[in-house]
């Protein structure tokens, strides 16, 4: 849900990184943040535990520029994926414009990944979304790492309705601005919609 | 995207605004915040400038989030009222019109039952205003039906916003 202000000219959108534990969300927003200019980013905010593991959410708002004369603002989140924290993925999911699932490539972890886009189906029809119809990508992450599953694979596997598909390195960024990209513009097309 | 996108007109974002300085004054408060409850500013007044309005307001709305979890454990169906106490500045958060989020930051030239007593007068107008707002967005802004800003968005919009 999109929040419109005619009186500051700002359009703010809200995206949700969602993935399993480890999978490489947190990583996402650290890159976008470290290769943003200042002037278009805030704050980033993580809520984590000593270990560095996401407790409740990480937070980072994106100033993309103007269109049409309104300043386009993106508020990315991400989830905490440990199996868990899901009271605290259903909240973060609140509002939410569009979603990033982040997936661990390497083989072992292709049933978390299974059953995390399950609990993302559950928990954005919770909200009053639809899995289906919502915007959304799906990035194939640390492809630099051995063990991983060929990505023709993972595609047959995960991807389920032709949702544009990225491989990604967060760590060294590969696909990390690709995939923003892709789910941000869907916001915008939705948007044009209405 | 399933439901409708919140849509804020300038008149509303004036009269809330008013509302809130009114509050800031009332209550003898540094600053007045008024949030959606997914995380986003709506309008404010007071000291704002020394804040990080964004991050407060992700923050806020992640704090409501969480007790609102909290309540419905224990078979509460929201906890309205939320107090901060800090060694100089306090927060008081509270819901609006069930769907946002009044958050009041004093110091010692205020007190909790200050800042309690005009929180609880100011509700009664922003929630009149947000039934006046609910009411306009059925029917667009007065004067005249106004187009989404984006029902004529082109495709080259949108790449230029990606072109760096």
């Amino acid at each position: 849900m999109a929040f419109i202000n005619y009186a500051s000219k700002e359009i703010n959108c809200k995206i949700v990184y969602y993935g399993p534990g480890l999978g490489g969300k947190t990583t996402n927003l650290q890159f976008i943040y470290n290769k943003t200019s200042p002037e278009a980013r805030g704050k980033m905010i993580s809520l984590a535990t000593e270990a560095d593991r996401t407790l409740f959410f990480d937070f980072l708002p994106l100033d993309l520029g103007t269109i049409r004369g309104f300043t386009t603002r993106f508020h990315l989140y991400t989830v905490p994926g440990q199996v868990f924290y899901d009271a605290s993925r259903k909240l973060i999911l609140k509002g939410v414009d569009g979603v990033v699932f982040v997936a661990d490539s390497q083989e072992l972890r292709m049933e978390a990944n299974i059953e995390s886009i399950r609990n993302l189906g559950e928990n954005l029809e919770e909200n009053g979304f639809d899995l289906k119809t919502i915007p959304y990508a799906l990035q194939f992450n640390k492809r630099d790492l051995p063990d991983v599953l060929p990505v023709d694979e993972m595609y047959r596997i995960l991807n389920f309705k032709r949702e544009p598909t990225f491989e990604g390195i967060a760590t060294s960024g590969k696909g990390v601005f690709d995939t923003l990209k892709s789910v941000a513009k869907q916001i915008l097309i939705e948007l044009r919609k209405r | 995207m399933s439901s409708q996108n919140f849509v804020l007109y300038e008149e509303g974002f004036h009269r809330l605004e008013a509302a809130l300085k009114r509050l800031r004054q009332d209550a003898n408060a540094k600053a007045v915040f008024l949030i959606d409850k997914n995380g986003q500013q709506i309008a404010a007044a007071g000291e704002v400038e020394q804040f990080d309005t964004t991050s407060l307001a992700s923050l806020t709305a992640g704090n409501v989030a969480a007790t609102d979890g909290l309540a419905k454990l224990i078979g509460e169906r929201e906890f309205s009222v939320l107090f901060h106490e800090g060694q100089q500045d306090h927060i008081h958060i509270s819901i609006v019109a069930k769907r946002a989020i009044l958050v009041v930051i004093f110091d010692d030239r205020s007190s909790l039952g200050l800042t309690r007593l005009r929180v609880r007068q100011a509700n009664g107008d922003l929630e009149k205003i947000f039934e006046a707002m609910a009411q306009q967005n059925k029917v667009g802004p007065i004067g005249g039906k106004e187009a989404s800003p984006f029902s004529e968005i082109t495709d080259e919009d949108i790449d230029a916003l990606f072109s760096e």
